[in-house]
């Protein structure tokens, strides 16, 4: 009883997952600009790698297995958030055009002053 | 029947687009490029050999009676890191080229060449 | 003008589709090491490396045509060829029935290791190993011959200064990075022991270390880095990983029995094949290591110097 359950709840996490980078994928092709594009990835990612880790950890019975799928997922909270970071610092400085309705910090207050 | 040798075709294709690449561009950069994706195309010819339908990777377990040959493994598994070792002393001839030519682009070290002659 | 960067950047992706396709092909050892060297350093060399020579490419000096003609022929020519090779995944292909069988059913008795690809890339095979470690030692001094520059320490100070304004606005990357480092060192040791009885070994772990001072040069500069290690002591300690390997051998010649045959170090052979499996991974790790760490610290600072 207990065990089909598990591979349910697996499958449903799994399919999350999948879901969630599937819409990603959508979301950096049909996106206007870089900044809205990395976005779609960076908020999806984390969350869909998350699911489909959490899935794998349901389906796999192995308890060394499962520690280390849980290791993998303390590295990815920690570096795809990093990553899209970076990506949208180093977009940052090297003046990537943005969307011309939207104004950074500085120019909202000055206009605002 | 045919079809079963697929993973040559899909190698050929590979390697032939690598081939391309390295004879049909002048940029030396670009011809590196080249090399690693024909490079690549061999590691993949040669992993597809060694499988086996229903095989598994061969490390040895209890109840597992089909393992993959590990030969080939071996044998790919050290080019890949030689690979690696070879195309960054191209990559630093590449930068040499550039501070003695001024170009990466092969015409133009052509033309630098005849002007010295 | 056609970007560079974009080409560099599909070559990475590129590299890790392969690995992917590795792991399919039960082959995870080499997806592994392809994951490690194709998708990480080697675009990270090819992305230093255009940041010296220009991300622009000239496309004039484009004909297409005598190219296409000589790939299709050649192309056709090896399709023709393939139509006598045994089909993908049969099992009674010449290549799994001559030496393959008693690498599985014996290497358990005669080596003790589950890896297999283990105890043939260290025992049965050491000396074509061998081979390759003394192949990317090689490499190594090229790139050193090619790229060394001597070093004054007003440029140091010059940079340094530089360094500090730039990362200013890396703080973030700065603290995940040092949090990080410590895990990919240590799972670089985990792969590096491991090895015998799962995906790993010294090649991998090498890579993996390596990739680990890497991320410390990207982030705290060239100048920090060199003070955390020293460009002559890697020198040495990339001689010491091919020395160790080679004495293994002449070891084992010196107490009569052949070239790399372990089972000369202890009085039982499996042991002394364990005990020499041991040894060669942590000289082919160290290897490895010292001459991707050798590689990066040139590039780096033929980069600073320009």
């Amino acid at each position: 009883m207990i065990d089909s359950l598990m591979q349910v709840g697996s499958s449903l996490f799994l399919l999350i997952g999948s879901f969630l980078l599937l819409s990603g994928g959508v979301g950096i092709l049909r996106f206007p600009d870089f900044y809205s594009r990395m976005h779609a990835v960076g908020v999806t990612e984390t969350f869909a790698t998350s699911m489909i880790i959490i899935g794998l950890i349901m389906h796999n019975p192995d308890l060394l297995v499962d520690v280390k799928l849980l290791l993998i997922l303390l590295m990815t909270l920690f570096i795809s958030p990093t990553a899209g970071h970076a990506l949208a610092n180093a977009a940052m400085h090297a003046d990537m055009a943005r969307p011309k309705n939207i104004k950074s910090d500085d120019e909202v207050t000055s206009s605002n002053s | 029947m045919l079809m079963g040798l697929y993973n040559y075709w899909v190698v050929i294709v590979l390697m032939m687009v690598g081939f391309y690449i390295v004879i049909a561009h002048g940029n030396l950069v670009k011809k590196i490029v080249g090399l690693s994706i024909f490079q690549t195309s061999v590691f993949i010819f040669y992993i597809s050999m060694a499988m086996v339908d229903g095989g598994t990777a061969p490390i040895l377990d209890e109840g597992i009676k089909q393992y993959s040959n590990p030969l080939p493994h071996v044998l790919i598994l050290t080019a890949i890191v030689v690979g690696i070792a070879t195309t960054a002393l191209g990559l630093a001839l590449i930068v040499r080229i550039k501070e003695a030519y001024g170009s990466i682009e092969e015409e133009e070290i052509q033309k630098k060449d005849n002007l010295d002659c | 003008m056609k970007d560079l960067l974009a080409v560099v950047m599909l070559l990475g992706i590129y590299s890790l589709l392969s690995a992917s396709l590795f792991v399919a092909m039960d082959a995870v050892d080499v997806a592994f090491t392809e994951a490690a060297v194709g998708a990480g350093i080697s675009t990270l060399l090819m992305l230093v490396a255009i940041t010296m020579t220009g991300r622009s490419e000239y496309p004039e000096r484009h004909k297409p045509l005598l190219a296409l003609a000589v790939v299709i022929v050649t192309g056709s020519l090896l399709i023709y060829g393939t139509l006598d090779m045994p089909y993908f995944g049969s099992a009674e292909a010449p290549i799994h029935q001559h030496v393959a069988p008693r690498y599985i059913n014996d290497s358990m008795q005669e080596i003790g290791v589950p890896n297999i690809v283990t105890s043939v890339l260290a025992s049965y095979r050491a000396f074509d190993t061998f081979g390759e470690v003394v192949v990317i030692f090689t490499a190594g001094i090229g790139v050193l011959a090619l790229l060394l520059v001597a070093r004054r320490s007003e440029e140091d100070e010059k940079a340094d200064l530089f360094n500090y304004s730039m990362h200013e606005q890396h703080l973030i990357l700065r603290i995940v990075t040092k949090m990080l480092i410590p895990f990919i060192l240590l799972f670089a040791f985990y792969v590096q022991f491991h090895g015998d009885f799962g995906p790993g070994g010294g090649f991998q772990a090498g890579v993996i270390f390596a990739s680990a001072i890497f991320l410390y040069v990207m982030l705290f500069g060239m100048t920090t880095a060199r003070r955390v290690i020293n460009q002559s002591f890697i020198q040495m300690i990339a001689a010491t990983g091919v020395l160790l390997y080679g004495s293994v051998g002449v070891v084992s010649l010196l107490s009569g029995k052949e070239f790399f045959d372990y089972s000369a170090l202890s009085s039982d052979p499996v042991a002394g094949q364990h005990l020499g499996i041991l040894l060669i991974e942590l000289g082919v790790g160290l290897t490895v290591a010292s001459i991707m760490i050798i590689i990066f610290f040139n590039f780096a600072s033929r980069r600073g110097n320009q």
